[in-house]
């Protein structure tokens, strides 16, 4: 069963965190992704959850993580410029294997840049911003179902691989408004249960150790410095750190195929579109005009971490077009695992891509 | 149980110099807890960075070592999800009042039901000796080399001022004061905030011409003055020498807090 809505991407995004049983908030308002936290602001108390607006970014980071480790899914929303105040608690979050959302509605950057229109420029941030050898998930929404979807979704990676997992929206997916059908119930994950209580960040082959929460007696030291199974600080030992790191980068790098959510149009076609985000409208648009050219197009949910396999569900293709809302982040990720050439199609500025534009562009490679 | 029953005694030695005030206040603290029948189980030490935070590594409770300056926002985030926890903050001069300023006037702001103990060394010593915002003026470090030119904070009245309900200072020389003000700090519903000065020989003292580490220990006991006895000698007419320590109870009130258990 289902019920339909016409919701803001904003709206589903905060919904879809409050049916994936999301019970804090912690948070700075920022343009524009403002709507989220003023969702969780009326909905939370309601359903017996926590909103606080932090001073800043940092703190409402800090605040999800120790929210995190008291036992509540826990989110916060931002943008560019709030976005980069996180990166240090970030990789707090990541070597500290404390699970929460944090979702960034991209702006043009960099620095304030363009507060109230779209970008795609913090693709790389959130794969390489915080310091350090780190693998987080980043999905990335199409639709306001997405913006619902892959928010919860979100939760229950952030659960399984006890991680930082980002929704790397942005300003056009955020504010738009479209038909929704919502589910009545959604799929939830669980954290995984502590083995050994001596032990706390033990794992086992999946490289992922149980979540000691707060409150129940572990007595669980939690730190971000390189530390030992125990959680205790184990700085200058460089078999320590590498054991960890290494744990940590893998645990995430090693079920990339797994994790790595994708969609396929014309899957035989030489001329191939890569997409994620806004521009895949466009090119959804460009497809629907041109039926009789048969372009393909693969549509990227999961960018980090990239599954490789995406690219060979087109055994045909001779060219990759790549149209991004920045200067061709993601499109260098590609060249790394393919000998196919990728042309980059940037757009920095605000606007999106017109399909017409993009179809100029097709016509050259038929 | 007894504060001793609370020491993760596996993590023993712990890192802090010979001669460290730190742990006279994890002592302190710990009776403290114990007296007031708090559980283990549902007590959590959250700190920043330097060598005040790495206090809660060494208690026996489920504790966080966050980042520089940000115990307060993390801890802030603990205790609104599962008020049910008691939470208490351990933090340095650097981490709080530097780095962290921002956290602790919102904190207190908000007189969220922490309790928050300052080890107030006046110096960054874990990274050697670099001035703090507490520094006193003309005192030497390894970045303020001819003397810190700027005014220290007075923590306890930014704390007054922002609106924290409890707020007490006390040196590591006064051990008996410092643990019933660590007891009414944690008693009390909202922020509560504890400052404590204490001697670190190796980085502060070394360069400030304390010879020994009861040298410190004299020149604060020596320069401090309760506050009803400086706040008689002020009504009075007396003018207090810059250099004066004001110890004890500067504010216990009832507004309005958050986070507390119901």
């Amino acid at each position: 069963m289902s019920r339909v809505e016409f919701w803001q991407g904003n709206t589903a995004c905060a919904e879809g965190a409050l049916a994936a049983g999301c019970r804090f908030f912690g948070g700075y308002p920022i343009t524009p992704s403002t709507e989220i936290a003023e969702h969780m602001a009326r909905s939370l108390p309601k359903a017996g959850g926590v909103f606080v607006q932090m001073e800043d970014e940092i703190g409402g980071i800090a605040s999800v993580i120790g929210a995190s480790w008291a036992g509540k899914r826990a989110m916060t929303a931002t943008s560019g410029p709030g976005f980069s105040l996180m990166m240090e608690n970030i990789g707090f979050a990541l070597m500290t294997e404390t699970p929460c959302v944090i979702v960034n509605i991209q702006r043009g950057g960099p620095s304030t840049g363009q507060p109230t229109m779209a970008g795609q420029g913090d693709m790389l941030q959130c794969r390489y911003g915080s310091h350090g050898d780190i693998s987080p998930i980043a999905l990335v929404p199409a639709s306001v179902e997405e913006m619902y979807s892959l928010t919860v979704h979100a939760f229950n990676l952030a659960d399984i691989y006890r991680v930082p997992v980002f929704i790397m929206a942005d300003e056009i997916i955020g504010h738009m408004r479209e038909r929704i059908e919502v589910p009545d119930k959604v799929q939830l994950s669980e954290r995984k249960p502590v083995i050994d209580p001596t032990h706390p960040f033990r794992a086992g082959c999946d490289l992922i150790p149980g979540f000691p929460t707060f409150g129940k007696g572990y007595a669980v030291h939690v730190t971000g410095l390189t530390h030992d199974d125990r959680g205790y600080p184990c700085t200058t030992n460089p078999e320590m750190h590498e054991k960890l790191v290494t744990r940590l980068f893998n645990k995430v790098e090693s079920v990339r195929d797994e994790i790595s959510l994708f969609e396929t149009i014309n899957t035989d076609s030489k001329v191939v579109f890569i997409s994620y985000g806004a521009p895949a409208r466009a090119v959804e648009q460009m497809l629907h005009d041109h039926p009789e050219a048969q372009i393909g197009h693969l549509r990227l949910k999961t960018v980090w971490p990239f599954g490789e396999r995406c690219l060979s569900q087109f055994p045909n293709a001779e060219v990759f077009l790549f149209p991004e809302l920045n200067l061709g982040q993601i499109s260098r990720e590609i060249e790394r695992h393919t000998r196919i050439p990728v042309i980059s199609i940037p757009k920095i500025g605000g606007n999106l891509h017109l399909p017409q534009e993009l179809w100029e562009i097709t016509e050259r490679y038929l | 149980m007894s504060g001793d029953d609370w020491l993760r005694k596996d993590r023993l030695p712990h890192i802090w110099c010979a001669g460290c005030g730190n742990g006279t206040v994890v002592n302190c603290t710990l009776a403290a807890v114990d007296e007031i029948g708090w559980q283990r189980a549902n007590t959590v030490f959250v700190s920043g960075i330097g060598c005040s935070s790495r206090a809660p590594g060494y208690v026996l409770t489920d504790s966080l070592h966050t980042t520089h300056g940000r115990a307060i926002a993390f801890a802030t985030g603990v205790k609104l999800a599962d008020p049910s926890l008691n939470v208490v903050v351990i933090t340095g001069d650097g981490d709080l009042a530097a780095i962290g300023g921002n956290h602790f006037i919102h904190a207190c702001r908000r007189n969220i039901d922490l309790t928050v103990i300052c080890m107030n060394n006046q110096i960054y010593g874990m990274t050697g000796g670099q001035g703090s915002p507490t520094t006193p003026m003309g005192k030497l470090s390894t970045t303020t080399p001819f003397g810190s030119v700027e005014p220290a904070f007075d923590l306890t009245e930014l704390a007054k001022a922002a609106g924290a309900n409890y707020v007490a200072r006390w040196t590591g020389f006064h051990v008996k004061e410092l643990t019933k003000a660590i007891f009414s700090g944690l008693s009390t519903k909202g922020l509560a905030f504890i400052e404590v000065l204490v001697q670190c020989p190796t980085n502060y003292g070394r360069r400030n011409k304390y010879r020994s580490v009861t040298d410190q220990i004299d020149y604060m006991k020596t320069h401090s003055v309760l506050k009803q006895k400086a706040d008689r000698l002020r009504e009075e007419g007396n003018e207090l020498p810059e250099d004066t320590i004001i110890l004890g109870e500067i504010v216990k009130r009832s507004l309005p807090a958050m986070g507390v258990r119901k």
